[in-house]
């Protein structure tokens, strides 16, 4: 298990600075940085000064490897527009981001795996229609038209909730929901197809054998043997939401890390928008690691790997 | 001693199915003491393994079960509650299945599995499973067993896991344990062990037990009764030595053929082989379900067959008294 660790570790060492190098070469793949800085209305001379200022006169390896160590130390440089350290103006954006997330996940898999449990139970039956109902609607439904409808309900109509901001546990509510409702589908799937294939295999039978109740076949002998692909899943989802969930936090105004990716994006605001994708990918990197981790220990002949 | 531990009469296992009722088991009858063995005998889809279920209560929820008596120790088991049939299983009645490399959870260590047996069924403690678990690895034939108890199903070879398998079949002491195919899937060579090792523990436990399995060379060794099924009835029961001595039914008579005896087959010399296939269990059916089959049919056949006997407990489903050409 430790070498298995390791092994997996060491990998997602070497993603990490593969993603490092590529986020870093979008500023120069994006145009002439110093050209975007200086505005539409700049001289040749000015541009030239600016070039200077920033030091993009430099060799790439060198400003890349300044860049990196720097990102290392928590450093990503100054943001353009805001005039302040990226990694402040990040940090303050990143915990409403990770809260979203992490509440949106919880709802995904408290919802989806009972669910998909149940529906696996007794296929065909009216629990597991309304669960492929539900799944399909959450599918099919767009994030943006769902959350305004919940605006409009329980918002406007009922007065239960606030519409938008960030500053009590009620504003997460509705986007949690929206968010969870997302991923919801995909995770009770495949939860579902998992645990009828698991339930038609022979240590099952064995389980009844001894006298196992079935609550206990389900969830300590079935579940557990289920469950490695809906980790996987879940991982993904995970990295998803905590970079793109950019549609949910502009509806509910809750300004997060995707916001101000995508406000970045717009204003080519290069510092911030390089260190919002390094991190995103870190969290794809992180989640990828952590679900290995935990499917080995689901799983033992995963571990041999 | 003498009272039965498992007394079946007229048990019928039906499966509902798109096309008609399939009746898989149509009325068979046995029973069996503390310390005997039983062997059912029969090809593929004769209902042989579908009775050890219905015994254990593990058929699927599709298919329905009847039986005119289906006692066990006294216990009726057609009105027992599921949850009464759980305390049950695993219990006083185990049961070793015939894949050995899929029966076992891979999820889990051998120990766990092992302890679990015992702990459903005993309020003990891990160490006193624990214990349990090593004495039993030891018994059946397990070396080093403490260390083997933190080892997963992959790292066993499949002899291993059926050993494994009979291990946490027995870890409650049952009364009744049956094997459905057990050596099947395993090499020749650790078939005998397997084969040898259920004999020596049900002889030393004094357990009833029930081998299911279509292969009369393993009959013959530890049998001390034989039920011969085809179609979901039983054609012939009887002792082992009445079914290997004077068989009877032209099946039965038809499987024993198919053995080579040694000294006795020549290399190079044609075994018997029953032609053709088991006909199709949907629907109703008259007469002689082995008739497609038989080379001493007659018309007579496909109306009512008498249910023979011969001595006490030899029975034999034919219209034939004396088979052609059967010594008597």
């Amino acid at each position: 298990m430790l070498m298995f660790t390791l092994k997996r570790l060491g990998l997602a060492i070497l993603v990490t600075f593969t993603v490092s190098l590529l986020s870093f070469s979008l500023l120069f793949m994006a145009g002439d940085p110093a050209s975007a800085i200086a505005g539409e209305n700049a001289t040749a001379t000015d541009i030239e000064a600016i070039r200077a200022l920033y030091g993009f006169d430099r060799p790439f390896l060198v400003q890349y490897a300044d860049w990196l160590f720097g990102a290392l130390s928590g450093d990503f440089g100054q943001s353009y527009y805001f005039k302040m350290p990226v990694s402040t103006l990040i940090a303050e954006r990143l915990s409403t981001t990770m809260l979203l997330g992490v509440c949106g996940i919880s709802f995904a898999l408290l919802t989806a795996i009972p669910l998909g449990v149940a529906a696996a139970m007794r296929p065909n039956s009216l629990i597991d229609r309304t669960a492929l109902f539900l799944s399909v609607m959450g599918q099919a439904m767009p994030s943006f038209w769902f959350g305004l409808v919940l605006i409009v309900v329980f918002s406007i109509q009922l007065g239960w909730l606030p519409p938008s901001g960030s500053s009590t546990w009620r504003h997460f509510i509705m986007p949690t929901v929206v968010l969870g409702y997302y991923a919801m589908p995909a995770i009770m799937r495949l939860t579902r197809a998992g645990m009828l294939e698991v339930l038609n295999a022979d240590y099952i039978r064995t389980a009844r054998a001894k006298g196992a109740s079935e609550t206990r076949v389900m969830f300590k002998h079935a579940l557990r043997n289920a469950v490695v692909p809906v980790v996987s899943l879940a991982a993904v989802q995970m990295g998803f939401m905590l970079g793109g969930s950019i549609v949910v936090e502009s509806i509910f105004a809750l300004h997060g890390a995707g916001y101000l990716a995508w406000e970045s994006i717009g204003r080519n605001d290069l510092p911030t928008v390089q260190a919002l994708i390094l991190i995103f990918s870190l969290f794809y990197i992180v989640f990828t690691f952590l679900s290995d981790l935990v499917n080995a220990w689901l799983d033992p002949r995963i571990r041999v790997g | 001693m003498s009272e039965p531990v498992l007394r079946v009469e007229n048990l019928t296992i039906d499966i509902p199915m798109a096309q008609g009722t399939l009746h898989a088991v149509r009325g068979i009858d046995f029973e069996l003491k503390r310390g005997e063995t039983l062997c059912i005998v029969g090809e593929s889809g004769s209902g042989k393994s579908l009775t050890s279920l219905a015994i254990m209560g593990l058929l699927s929820k599709k298919m329905r079960c009847n039986a005119a008596r289906l006692d066990f120790s006294g216990i009726d088991l057609r009105k027992q509650s599921p949850r009464a049939m759980r305390a049950l299983r695993g219990d006083r009645m185990a049961m070793i299945f015939q894949e050995p490399m899929t029966s076992l959870n891979p999820a889990y260590t051998i120990g766990d599995q092992l302890m679990e047996a015992l702990q459903l069924h005993r309020p003990v403690g891990r160490a006193e499973a624990r214990a349990r678990a090593i004495e039993l690895l030891g018994k059946v034939g397990i070396t080093a067993a403490e260390s083997r108890l933190s080892q997963y199903p992959h790292q066993l070879s499949g002899g291993l896991r059926q050993r494994v398998m009979i291990a946490m079949a027995l870890m409650c002491e049952p009364e009744l344990i049956i094997a459905d195919e057990p050596t099947t899937a395993l090499d020749v060579t650790i078939q005998a062990q397997i084969l040898r090792l259920l004999a020596d523990l049900q002889r030393e436990m004094n357990m009833a037990m029930i081998l299911v399995t279509h292969d009369l060379g393993v009959v013959a060794r530890i049998a001390d009764k034989v039920v011969v099924m085809y179609a979901g009835e039983v054609v012939e029961k009887g002792s082992a030595r009445e079914i290997f001595e004077t068989p009877r039914h032209p099946y039965t008579r038809g499987l024993l053929r198919c053995i080579p005896v040694p000294g006795k087959t020549r290399p190079g010399e044609h075994l018997g082989s029953i032609p053709g296939i088991v006909p199709s269990l949907i629907g109703h059916m008259d007469g002689c379900a082995f008739r497609s089959r038989c080379d001493v049919a007659e018309v007579a056949c496909a109306s009512d067959v008498p249910v023979r006997r011969t001595g006490e407990d030899h029975m034999y489903r034919c219209i034939h008294e004396v088979q052609p050409g059967a010594p008597s």
